[in-house]
């Protein structure tokens, strides 16, 4: 009778335990996410004021803004989406909607995951070695294309998943009003699937607007404005680098600002996305 | 007679051609969109191929020019121009192990707590707030551990592992040389924080794929909460879990920015985990656009070259067992 006691009471134990490490590791997770965050906005914000947005970065020692790597982050995103867009939908669309049980979709499939969450610092090298040493210069225009690698498979494997989830009756109602298969896709199951596809595309932004690595040696950096996509460009995570590790008070509170931007910026996308989903969830 | 005829088939050609014409735009506008998004897919795939021959292509001179040596020496002088990659390779492998050894345990436990403990309506939540971890750039990460997470370490938890793990016999050379605050250690932490969204967010979406059926039947023959989770649940969902650890190791070795602030950049093997070390992304990021030389920049690429295939292969591993945990639910 003992034994069965001493057992069911290591067992409620044993119980007890487990759930007060699963709670501890809970508080343990978010609390970095708490940290992380109060931090950012405690050194982001004393460095908030209306002269980021207006003034270019400064010289060591002196009082500036971030103006131009603002501007060439929304330019390098903005030519990345242009870019990647349109392959990765057309790619997406290839897997969903014509070869779907096509031996080269599974291939691709498993392609795009690894290139998913393949190292973007290997993203910049490949970049480099085929756009930056050609040309003998580093550009805006090799960094667009280097985060519209990083685009391409977000917004494959979205567009795919979301086309999947079109129900087969539509095409079906298509193609029996005389529809060739390329207008049912465009016009029929593009539109069933826009909130889903917005979302990769949101996804994909959020994703590429902190990316550092594959811009080190394909933008470069640039004091000052610069429009010219075939010279070196300005962006905000470089900027946070070369800033950050810098021994100049100055930059490391610009630094700092700078972060905050960038994470308000993906969190507001992401939220942005999520409601998305939300949103089409519901018809 | 034949006129007339001729006239009508003239007549009914002529809206024939019409609409064959139409139909004729239909058709090759159809083949064009199909093969266009054939070359798509397609360029997916070269996209892959091409880094990899476009690395391989960069890393010859520095691969034949130091053979096997490349990978089994820690000399790394620009100077000289005598490259070996195993600082950076030894410093890349113990930072995740280290990430991986935190991250691991605590997101199973996370995923346990957000599966059967957490009360509904806080679920969601949560499960937000882990993901808004993941969707922080690592960037942020970096330059949150060298100002703030650095310099708290160097000042509580080095010197507290100093005193007390730096004297037990055995395990000593592991925690020995003065606290530094940036180092390997730091490293392999900020890792764990980057990589347990990842493990958290898929370990709970298989814990949630078991049946409801085995649970059920677990806690109708008596069964605590933990010994349905140790007993039914982690079985059932192993192979997924080991998938979803596997793509946080594919993460933790390729990740750059938070690591390169805060590893101090040596290339040297040390015992020591306080001391500052290297890895094959951060010693790319520091030096690439400073490296002047053919050999040099060569020798970076073929750093470049070894973390792809290492994590290729990870990676590789990783989607073949969600696959087939995949299939199983499917």
């Amino acid at each position: 009778m003992s034994f069965v006691d001493t057992r069911y009471r290591a067992r409620r134990r044993n119980n007890a335990v487990a759930t007060v490490l699963a709670l501890a590791a809970t508080v343990f997770g978010l609390g970095w996410l708490v940290l992380i965050l109060g931090a950012l906005l405690w050194q982001g914000f004393s460095g908030l004021s209306p002269r980021v947005f207006t003034q270019m970065t400064p010289p060591p020692g002196a009082s500036g803004g971030l103006l131009n790597p603002i501007f060439g982050s929304v330019i390098l995103t903005g030519l990345a989406v242009l870019i990647g867009t349109p392959i990765g939908i057309l790619a997406g669309t290839y897997m969903a909607e014509y070869g779907r049980h096509h031996r080269l979709s599974t291939v691709v499939r498993f392609i795009n995951d690894i290139l998913l969450s393949a190292p973007s610092i290997v993203v910049g090298l490949f970049i480099y070695q085929i756009m930056v040493a050609p040309m003998g210069h580093f550009s805006g225009l090799a960094g667009g294309v280097a985060l519209a690698v990083i685009v391409i498979p977000v917004v494959v494997r979205t567009t795919e998943d979301m086309l999947t989830l079109v129900p087969n009756s539509l095409r079906e109602a298509a193609t029996s009003i005389g529809l060739p298969r390329s207008m049912s896709i465009t016009r029929i199951c593009y539109r069933a699937a826009r909130a889903g596809m917005v979302t990769g595309v949101l996804l994909a932004v959020a994703r590429i607007s902190g990316e550092t690595a594959p811009l080190l040696f394909t933008a470069l950096n640039n004091q000052f404005w610069s429009a010219n996509l075939n010279a070196p460009m300005a962006s905000l995570p470089v900027v946070i680098f070369q800033f950050a590790l810098s021994p100049y008070k100055d930059w490391q509170s610009l630094a700092w600002t700078g972060a905050l931007l960038i994470t308000l910026a993906v969190l507001a996308l992401s939220i942005t996305a999520r409601s998305l989903v939300a949103s089409g969830k519901q018809p | 007679m034949v006129d007339v005829a001729l006239q009508e088939g003239l007549v009914v050609s002529v809206a024939g051609t019409a609409r064959a014409r139409v139909l004729d735009r239909l058709r090759v506008g159809d083949a064009a969109f199909r093969h266009l998004t054939r070359a798509a897919a397609i360029g997916v795939l070269l996209l892959l191929s091409g880094v990899i021959v476009a690395l391989v292509v960069g890393s010859l001179p520095a691969l034949q020019n130091f053979g096997v040596g490349f990978f089994t020496t820690d000399r790394w002088n620009p100077v000289t121009e005598k490259f070996g990659a195993l600082a950076a390779i030894y410093g890349t492998l113990v930072t995740s192990l280290i990430g991986m050894l935190i991250a691991v345990p605590v997101g199973l436990l996370i995923a346990f707590f957000l599966t059967e403990l957490c009360p509904q309506w806080l679920r969601r939540p949560i499960g937000i707030a882990i993901e808004l971890l993941a969707g922080i750039p690592s960037i942020i990460y970096g330059i949150w551990g060298l100002f703030l997470f650095a310099p708290f370490l160097q000042e509580t938890l080095q010197p507290l592992l100093i005193n007390t793990l730096g004297n037990v016999p055995g395990i000593a050379p592991l925690f020995a040389g003065p606290p530094y605050g940036i180092g390997v250690l730091t490293a392999g932490l900020i890792l764990a924080i980057m990589v347990l969204p990842f493990v958290t967010s898929i370990s709970r979406d298989v814990f949630e794929a078991v049946p409801a059926v085995l649970k059920e039947a677990a806690y109708g023959v008596g069964c605590t909460t933990w010994e349905v989770v140790r007993y039914v649940v982690l079985p059932y969902a192993r192979v997924g879990v080991i998938g979803g650890v596997m793509l946080g190791l594919g993460r933790a070795l390729g990740e750059t920015m938070a690591v390169t602030f805060v590893i101090g950049n040596a290339h040297k093997v040390q015992a020591s985990l306080l001391a500052p070390g290297t890895t094959i992304s951060a010693t790319i990021a520091n030096e690439f656009t400073e490296a002047v030389g053919d050999l040099y920049t060569s020798s970076l690429i073929a750093l470049g070259l070894i973390l792809f295939v290492i994590t290729f292969i990870v990676l590789a591993l990783a989607r073949y067992m969600l696959l087939r945990i995949e299939r199983r639910i499917g």
